[in-house]
């Protein structure tokens, strides 16, 4: 601490401290907390609540798990359903996202000329300044029944009838991993773009295919990179509100608009409050098992 | 199994400029073979276009024979040693030095036994199994050895591999290399911008300079014969005066340097003919720190000048005087350790002298810098 401030001088130094525990208290600690507390609270009416009925339950909890007390069945089918839906679809998307960014990565990283490398980075920054909830409708616009794509296809003869992309999800799937690209390319960027290239050429010339290469050089070296990108890209993506609103299919259901739901058409925060504390403790706790079994440390993520 | 090198007018380009000019040379089968030359004249490319990353912009290499034009790196008969080792630092030991083997998928055990006799030749029995990182530069060197041999190269290629190492243990390396080169018998190209590494290891040296090959000779050759004024000056330590030839005979040239008269023999080009040198030439003889002797003293003193003493330096086995001559001109003479120096003071002015045999004349050309 005493080597920080003599660094950093006092002024900057006291700015920092105070930024990071205004941060750190009140927009992260405290609303966490106060969600917490409240999950764990029936769902009362203004007056009545600090009165005797205010006393800790767990309703909102087993509501998730058993439904509500008036359904017939065992459990709660539907929204853990959603729930299970949408943690399987943030694991597929977190993959195709992966799979295509690696290449991009690895191309901007250690093929592309200076040049080019500040071109690719451009084009793919610039289309983020548009608004999420914009992409997701130019997105919806590319995939309509009547849109740029179907359009094409028909016309090239490709296809006889247009194709309900909405429907099959095709949509959803696309705008969900756009919509958090970059939080991919970049980790992985910043790892690739440490790998010393003649480790590359001394695997060529030992005689490795660009697959073994890859497999054994590259991708233990970027492991970091891969579990920070996959790490954002999942949790971003499982949280995501905006494009599943916008994409999703009329059957499909995203968990958050579940969440939402509760808070603000049903107005029932409590509720709301134990459905997100769900999903935060789900997402993270598969984050980290994964990290468990791909043996990275919680360290070289935030490196 | 070892192959003979050749390139053959090899030139290479990056955009307008040329890296590397049209260089001919026959490296031998089983020969250890040096490119010596300052740093950023083109060691490394003309290393990379031998060992396939880099396919020259004219002429061609041959391999054993074999245009290898066309032929990429892992399909080379080569095996290359890169300045910085580029060892796999997420593999152990053990599966950097076979990593070759499990690529053409010989089972674990077979890897495990050659990684095991690689680290006996290079004297790390038993270490298989430590990381990288938890070696140290002598022994990542070897690992590096250990893994360019174990592709069973009939050519292995060295770039400047011993560079990061402290002087003592470098010294223990050039040595080492050249036991394993003796022992598996193959061609090594070695890469260096320090001369003693050259002569030390080398059965020959080829110095280059800014992209092309002055000379291709034995060390001894180099050293006592340069055929231009870079290799006279880039290889070992020479005074060189410049100055205009006034007679010629049998192959000993008069040269006038700003006044004084001084003979020396003429030098040979790269083909072993005499320089062609003719009265009125611009030329420049060479003379080495230890040719230089006292005037005093001797029989019949030829060649002889004064200059002033400016330092002594003592290097151990040697000790080197400095001296600026009445021209100006900057002198470095050294005697063996054990002369006695006590007489020569910095201040006083002495007459030094050198045989014509010992001083080579050579047409004016570029010098190394200093
Ligand atoms: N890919 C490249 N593009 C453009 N110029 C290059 C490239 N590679 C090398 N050069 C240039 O070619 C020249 C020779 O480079 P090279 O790496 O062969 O030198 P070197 O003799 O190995 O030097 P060192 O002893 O410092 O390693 C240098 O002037 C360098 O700037
Ligand atoms: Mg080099």
């Amino acid at each position: 601490m005493g080597g920080f401030f003599k660094k950093n001088g006092s002024i900057i130094s006291t700015f920092f401290l105070i930024a990071i525990t205004f941060w750190l208290i009140f927009l992260i600690l405290i609303p966490q907390l106060y969600m917490l507390d409240l999950s764990f609270r029936p769902n009362l009416p203004p007056l009545l609540r600090g009165g005797p009925d205010d006393v800790y339950t767990l309703t909102h909890y087993k509501h998730f798990v058993f439904g509500s007390e008036t359904s017939k069945d065992a459990y709660n089918y539907v929204d853990i359903g959603v729930f299970v839906d949408t943690i399987g679809t943030a694991i597929l998307v977190t993959i195709i996202n992966l799979c295509f960014c690696y290449p991009i990565a690895f191309y901007i990283a250690k093929l592309a000329t200076p040049n080019a490398t500040r071109l690719l980075i451009l084009a793919l920054i610039i289309p983020f300044w548009i608004n999420e909830l914009l992409r997701s409708f130019a997105i919806r616009i590319l995939f309509a029944g009547e849109g740029v794509i179907n359009n094409l296809l028909l016309e090239m003869g490709l296809l006889d009838a247009a194709v309900n992309f909405i429907a099959l999800d095709v949509a959803l799937y696309t705008g969900l991993t756009y919509a958090y690209i970059l939080l991919m390319i970049f980790p992985l960027y910043n790892a690739l773009e440490t790998l010393d290239t003649n480790q590359l050429e001394a695997a060529k010339d030992l005689g490795s295919s660009t697959i073994r290469t890859h497999w054994r050089i590259v991708i233990p070296h970027a492991k970091a990179g891969i579990a920070s990108g996959s790490t954002m890209v999942f949790m971003l993506t499982a949280g995501a509100l905006a494009t599943p609103v916008v994409l999703s299919s009329p059957n499909t259901f995203w968990f958050t608009q579940l969440i939402y739901q509760w808070f603000n058409m049903n107005d029932n925060w409590s509720r709301g409050s134990a459905y997100s504390i769900i999903l935060l403790v789900v997402s993270v706790a598969f984050v980290l098992l994964m990290m468990r079994i791909f043996r990275v440390a919680i360290g070289e993520v935030v490196r | 199994m070892s192959a003979d090198v050749e390139l053959q007018g090899v030139s290479i380009a990056f955009g307008d400029f040329y890296a590397a000019k049209n260089v001919n040379v026959k490296i031998e089968a089983g020969e250890f073979f040096s490119f010596l030359g300052p740093s950023g004249c083109g060691k490394t490319t003309l290393l990379r276009a031998v060992s396939g990353f880099l396919e020259p912009s004219e002429g061609k290499v041959l391999i054993g024979g074999q245009n290898m034009s066309g032929i990429g790196p892992n399909k080379r008969p080569t095996s290359l040693i890169f300045q910085n080792l580029a060892l796999f630092p997420l593999m152990s030991v053990a599966d950097n030095i076979a990593f070759s083997l499990e690529v053409r998928g010989v089972s674990k055990q077979a890897r495990r036994k050659r990684a095991d006799e690689l680290l006996d030749l290079v004297a790390l029995n038993g270490q298989g199994d430590k990381k990288v990182h938890e070696l140290s530069g002598g022994q990542k060197q070897r690992v590096a050895i250990a893994r360019a041999l174990a592709v069973e190269p009939e050519v292995l290629l060295l770039d400047e591999p011993l560079s990061a190492l402290d002087l003592k243990l470098r010294q223990k390396m050039r040595t080492e290399l050249r036991a394993i080169q003796q022992r598996v018998g193959i061609t090594f190209i070695y890469i260096t911008h320090d001369q003693g590494e050259a002569l030390t290891m080398s059965d020959r040296v080829g110095v280059m300079n800014d992209g092309q090959l002055e000379q291709v000779g034995s060390c001894y050759e180099v050293y006592q014969a340069p055929s231009t004024p870079f290799v006279a000056t880039f290889v070992g330590e020479n005074n060189a005066f410049s100055g205009k030839v006034e007679k010629v005979s049998k192959s000993i040239a008069k040269v006038n340097v700003e006044g004084t008269s001084f003979s020396g023999s003429v030098g040979r080009t790269t083909l072993g003919d005499p320089h062609p040198v003719g009265v009125g030439d611009d030329v420049i003889i060479f003379v080495r720190p230890e040719s230089l002797s006292l005037a005093k003293g001797a029989k019949a003193p030829k060649n002889n000048f004064s200059a002033d003493i400016e330092t002594i330096e003592f290097e151990g086995n040697l000790k080197n005087i400095y001296l600026k001559s009445n021209k100006n001109k900057s002198i470095r003479f050294s005697v063996p350790s054990v002369f006695d120096t006590s007489d020569l003071t910095p201040g006083s002015t002495i007459e030094l002298s050198f045989a014509t045999e010992s001083a080579i004349v050579l047409p004016s050309g570029p010098l190394a810098l200093d």
